[in-house]
């Protein structure tokens, strides 16, 4: 299981633009790099990372190899009603990684 | 005092031998590296992709990223869009691609009208010196872009692990 880290506030006001933060252990590996035998390494990358908003999507981004290790994505979204934002990642090898948190809006 | 015989060499053998030999690594070591290599023309293929027919205008988009940076691995960047993000106008999406890394895509993402603000961070991988770019789709079809030349002192994805 991948480490995870995100970064939502806990409380917000309705209505508020509020900054969404996310980390992920993951190499990245990017399919064009020689290894010590002299063979391509096979890509293992994150293709897709999406969160949801009381299971409405909000953000969706498809990465490329071209996105760095451990991947930091963030983004913003307005703070509509208290629920549980839900962070998932997926990609090659049957990577899956999700994670949820929660934030109160008054 | 004459050679051994399997150094028997003169020297307009050793020379047919050791022109043949560097051709022999140069075609070795050219090929590959110019398979995985994107080109300018490689990006301007992929902004065609993904503006289609509509066209492309400057400005509204704002792309944050060091000019110098020393480790290609990890370049933070930033794309804001100058938008009021409501139903009848906001970005659908931000698009990112460069020109050298060996292909030219970065990241496509997604946003719609709950989003805010129409900014995106994340962190990239830059094989050299070279020219990013990034479009924001609108809501009405239009695309616009920013593009920024990054120097690069130690490049990403293409190095030998030895």
């Amino acid at each position: 299981m991948a480490r995870v880290l995100i970064n939502v506030p806990a409380r917000a006001k309705r209505g508020e633009v509020i900054e969404l933060k996310t980390l992920i252990s993951h190499p990245m590996e990017s399919g064009y790099r020689v290894g010590t035998n002299g063979a391509l390494i096979p890509r293992d990358i994150i293709t897709l990372f999406t969160c949801t908003y009381n299971g409405q999507e909000i953000f969706r981004a498809e990465l490329s190899p071209a996105i760095a290790a451990n991947p930091f994505i963030a983004f913003f979204t307005t703070a509509t009603e208290s629920g549980t934002l839900a962070f998932r990642w997926s990609g090659d090898n049957g990577f899956s990684a999700t994670e949820t948190a929660v934030i109160t809006v008054e | 005092m004459p050679d051994p015989p399997f150094l028997a060499t003169n020297r307009r053998c050793f020379l047919i031998r050791s022109a043949g030999f560097a051709a022999g690594v140069g075609l070795l070591s050219a090929v590959p590296l110019r398979a995985i290599r994107a080109t300018p023309q490689a990006m301007q293929e992929a902004i065609r992709k993904i503006v289609g027919e509509a066209s492309l205008r400057q400005g509204r988009v704002r792309l944050d990223v060091p000019p110098l940076v020393e480790n290609g691995n990890t370049v933070p960047l930033t794309v804001s869009v100058d938008s009021p993000m409501t139903e009848a106008d906001h970005v659908q999406a931000i698009h990112i691609v460069n020109e050298k890394n060996p292909q030219p895509y970065i990241i496509s993402a997604t946003l719609g009208p709950r989003a805010g603000r129409a900014s995106v961070s994340t962190r990239i991988k830059l094989a050299d010196s070279q020219q990013v770019v990034a479009l924001a789709e609108m809501s009405d079809g239009s695309f616009w872009s920013e593009s920024a030349d990054i120097i690069v002192t130690i490049a990403a994805c293409v190095e030998d692990l030895h």
